[in-house]
């Protein structure tokens, strides 16, 4: 069942059967800028773009976005860029794919976050939002809106963190500014 | 926007008309079956099939055909219906395929009724299975899903409609089977290669070779020239190039993505994924045997049409077959063959990189722990010392012996998670390795004593094995696509100092590596399909060369000699420069009828010695131009002997892919780059199978002249 999280809350990836996650997929989707036609229109895309980063005992050791598209260990695995978005009705036009059992050791935490690459405001942005799916099942963890937020352009979204033998999700919803996940480095580093 | 599932995958389905589209490279037949909410099927009115096309909410084909439009209203199902189970099968029709193996892997995809495509499922590994559950339907939570099923049967579709738990399902196969045998004289052709091809390039999955081709030079591997600083700038050239994936594309890589088992992908998903977990492995997928050959299981008439009958299957009142490892945290077995494409040569290529990209990762992995581990060592000890508290006394030491236990359990936790995947590629390779066919084998693989002069060019070719040093002893095979995009190199020069072997012996075993090559290449071509001179200006190589010349797979012995030189590049020279000519006018017919248009390989021996300049210039201008005409170059050269080129001849030695006749890490994966150990492929000593080989290929030459 999907759960709408809210800033703050942190539910575990264990499974009630003592199992843990094994796979998980961040989702991305928005609605495209609505269009007339092609000619001439000069339409605004809206390009958001989802990020990962990887931290080691708060350090980045690794990143995951459009320009890298696997992680070096290849346990974080990114889909492709989309640049202008969807329908808006629900399906993922970004997404990231982490194989959590082969996360190396030595990363404790992995950071998920959305730029607007285009420089749009939430405000502008229709249908956004951004979830979290257990891969091996397809079922909805946890999922979030983007759009009616306030004047910024990027958010952080959740982070993945180990936590005894398994993972904990805990969801951040941090707004920041930036047009990709570099700008953001600053504004993670006081939540890890 | 389309999802690529793997088999296990579901998905869910935004609407409730929809249509599912089959495509198969044969005829085949289309049925549903319809389960209640236990997962049975009540009696054949829950099937629909070509003698009984439609039911209510489905409507399938009347006849067998290679492609095939189910309509589906879910709306319109009945409330008891739960899971509906979309089927295909081979009919037994005269001369038609036996088993899905051999074929191109069938494909179903889910669209909306407009056409575009909600979910697509390449049915991948099948091999002798003659009916298949493809995809699935199924309720939840009064919405429905889609699965990727894939589950096959060896003995057709009586077994799977028994295991569907329906009671008279031997009656019914014989029913639907003639109901097809009516329509199959209206059957729709298969589709033609041509439209094949066509279906590979639109595939959204394409084998990790597709990174290579976008990284510097067009081969997946980078030279990392010793002594020059090419290697680095081509590699990140090549990480440049992979940076843009403006059309949303998935990276090749992502395609493997969830090969390991551990994450879910198709490997997990046949072991705890299938339709009620009882035929997960009872299948003959699950037999690495099998599959692994090739060849139809023991069981599978080779003969003849596939009766569907009298299955050898085991009743449903007789104990299920042997279960697989049930448990859904081990791994499954690993199987040859696991990994996406139209044959089983592709299929092979594809697995061996996915597992040459999986030991790469798994190394960068444990690499980039080991070496956080040792930073936050280096701290926690500056800290300590830092601190005039602790530099004396029994704090110090209790600190520093926490920062070196800390560092000691991360080692300890990286090299266990290496481990693991360690093991698990090593039992892939274990299985893959003999199930390799003659162009990716080793020399001592059995496979080459039954060698026979192929009939088709082959798809990929074995250049050595490769390893890393956490690795050892497991070894991932090099392959590279045919044709070379390049041209090979083989280093005669000593690498340093420190090597014992004399420079004269590395010449020779640089010459029989280059003639163990050459050997593999003729016989994995047809017979003429691949012509091999050879330039020795000094006749040096006349010993090393022997294998090729005594058995008399060289169209024209070695060239010697100034003139030999030039009349052999002089020709090829010619020959690429009509071919190319041809084929930029668009005018392939109009070459002079005695041109010899079958791929070419020019070995030559020694370079530069014997060599002018004009023959250099020329040489330069084969290894350019040559590789999109099908004239490949495979040097042996000391580079040292050429310096007195200065750097003249850098733009030729960096075009060229070095190889080595002894092992050497010079070599770079395209993922992340890391220093591989390249050996190449020998013939084991006092092994014949070179001759026997060579001696087959040259009876085939003659018989075909």
């Amino acid at each position: 069942m999907t759960v709408n999280m809210t800033k703050g809350q942190a539910i575990s990836l264990e499974k009630k059967d003592g199992g843990s996650l094994s796979a998980v997929r961040m989702g991305l989707g928005w609605k495209a800028a609505p269009r007339r036609g092609l000619f001439g229109s000069r339409t605004r895309e809206i390009d958001l773009d989802a990020s990962a980063v990887l931290f080691a005992d708060k350090q980045p050791v690794d990143v995951v976005f459009f320009r890298h598209l696997v992680s070096d260990d290849g346990s974080v695995r990114h889909t492709g860029d989309n640049l202008v978005g969807g329908a808006g009705q629900g399906g993922d036009d970004e997404a990231i794919l982490v194989d959590l059992a082969r996360v190396p050791v030595h990363v404790d935490q992995i950071i998920f976050t959305v730029n607007s690459f285009t420089g749009q405001t939430f405000q502008e942005v229709q249908n956004a939002f951004c979830r979290l799916v257990d891969e091996t099942t397809g079922q909805e963890l946890a999922r979030y809106t983007l759009d009616g937020g306030g004047e910024y352009t990027a958010q952080i979204m959740a982070k993945v963190h180990r936590s005894g033998s398994g993972w904990t999700l805990t969801a951040l919803g941090v707004p920041a500014k930036g047009r990709t996940f570099q700008d953001l480095v600053p504004s993670i580093l006081p939540i890890l | 926007m389309t999802a690529e599932l793997v088999r296990g995958q579901n998905h869910p389905l935004s609407r409730n008309r929809i249509e599912i589209r089959i495509s198969a490279a044969a005829p085949v037949l289309a049925g549903a079956t319809l389960a209640d909410e236990s997962g049975r099927v009540r009696d054949g009115d829950g099937v629909a099939h070509p003698g009984a096309p439609t039911l209510p909410g489905i409507e399938v084909s009347r006849q067998a055909a290679a492609e095939h439009r189910l309509a589906v209203d879910l709306d319109a199902m009945p409330e008891t219906v739960h899971r509906v189970s979309v089927l295909i099968a081979l009919p037994a029709a005269p001369g038609g395929p036996l088993r899905f193996g051999a074929l191109a892997a069938p494909r179903a995809a889910v669209t909306g009724l407009d056409g575009t495509e909600v979910a697509g499922y390449t049915l991948t590994g099948l091999d002798a299975e003659s009916a298949v559950v493809a995809l699935e339907l199924y309720r939840r939570q009064a919405a429905w899903k889609i699965r990727a099923v894939g589950q096959g049967y060896a003995d057709g579709l009586t077994a799977l409609l028994t295991d569907q738990g329906l009671p008279q399902a031997a009656e019914l196969a014989r029913g639907i089977e003639e109901a097809v045998a009516r329509g199959l004289a209206r059957s729709v052709p298969a589709r033609t290669a041509d439209t094949d091809r066509s279906r590979r390039t639109a595939a959204p999955v394409t084998g990790p070779d597709l990174q290579g081709t976008a990284s510097a030079a067009g081969s997946p591997y980078d030279v990392q020239t010793s002594g020059d600083s090419v290697g680095l700038p081509a590699l990140s050239e090549g990480a440049a190039e992979m940076a843009p994936a403006p059309d949303g594309g998935r990276p090749p890589a992502s395609g493997e993505s969830g090969r390991l088992p551990a994450s879910g992908g198709p490997g997990g998903a046949s072991a705890s994924g299938g339709p009620g977990g009882a035929s997960a492995s009872g299948g003959p997928g699950g037999t690495p045997d099998a599959v692994g050959s090739g060849l139809p299981a023991a069981a599978t008439p080779t003969g003849g049409p596939i009766d569907y009958t009298h299955p050898k299957r085991r009743q449903a009142s007789g104990p299920p077959a042997p279960e697989a490892p049930t448990s859904a945290d081990g791994p499954a077995p690993p199987v040859a063959g696991d990994a996406v494409g139209w044959s089983m040569d592709e299929r092979l290529y594809n697995q061996v990189w996915g597992m040459f990209e999986d030991l790469a990762r798994s190394t960068a992995a444990y690499r980039s722990a080991l070496d956080f581990a040792e930073s936050r060592m280096e701290k926690e000890l500056d800290q300590v010392l830092s601190d005039p508290r602790s530099r004396l006394g029994s704090v110090g030491d209790a600190a520093r012996e926490a920062a070196e236990a800390r560092q000691a359990q991360l080692v300890d936790q990286a090299r266990a998670a290496l481990d693991r995947d360690l093991a698990q590629l090593t039992a892939e390779s274990e299985v893959v390795e003999p199930a390799l066919p003659p162009e990716y084998a080793r020399w001592d693989n059995p496979v080459w004593h039954g060698y026979r002069v192929p009939a088709e060019p082959p798809l990929a070719i074995r250049l050595g094995d490769l390893r890393l040093p956490e690795s050892a002893p497991l070894r991932i095979p090099m392959l590279v696509r045919l044709p070379l995009e390049r041209g090979l190199w083989i280093d005669s020069g000593v690498p340093d100092a420190s090597r014992h072997e004399e420079a004269g012996e590395l010449r020779h075993l640089a010459l029989q590596s280059a003639v163990a090559l050459t050997a593999r290449l003729l016989a994995v071509h047809p017979a003429g399909e691949f012509g091999v001179q050879v330039i020795d200006p000094a006749g040096a190589g006349a010993s090393a060369l022997a294998p090729l010349t005594g058995a008399g797979a060289l169209d024209a012995p070695p060239a010697t000699g100034a003139a030999g030189v030039t009349g052999v590049l002089g020709r090829l020279t010619e020959r690429v420069d009509l071919v190319q000519m041809a084929v930029r006018g668009g005018a392939p017919d109009a070459l002079p009828p005695g041109l010899d248009t079958s791929r070419q390989l020019l070995i030559v021996n020694d370079f530069p010695h014997g060599f002018d300049d004009r023959a250099v210039t020329q040489l330069r201008y084969l290894a350019d131009e040559g590789p999109d005409v099908g004239v490949h170059l495979l040097l042996v050269a000391d580079r040292e002997d050429a310096a007195a080129y200065g750097p003249l001849l850098d733009p030729l030695w960096r075009s060229l892919m070095r190889l080595t006749p002894v092992p050497d890490d010079h070599l770079a994966d395209p993922w992340v780059g890391h220093a591989w150990t390249y050996e190449p492929c020998l013939v084991p000593p006092g092994s014949h199978v070179l001759q026997q080989v060579l001696t087959q290929v040259s009876a085939a030459r003659t018989k075909r002249m």
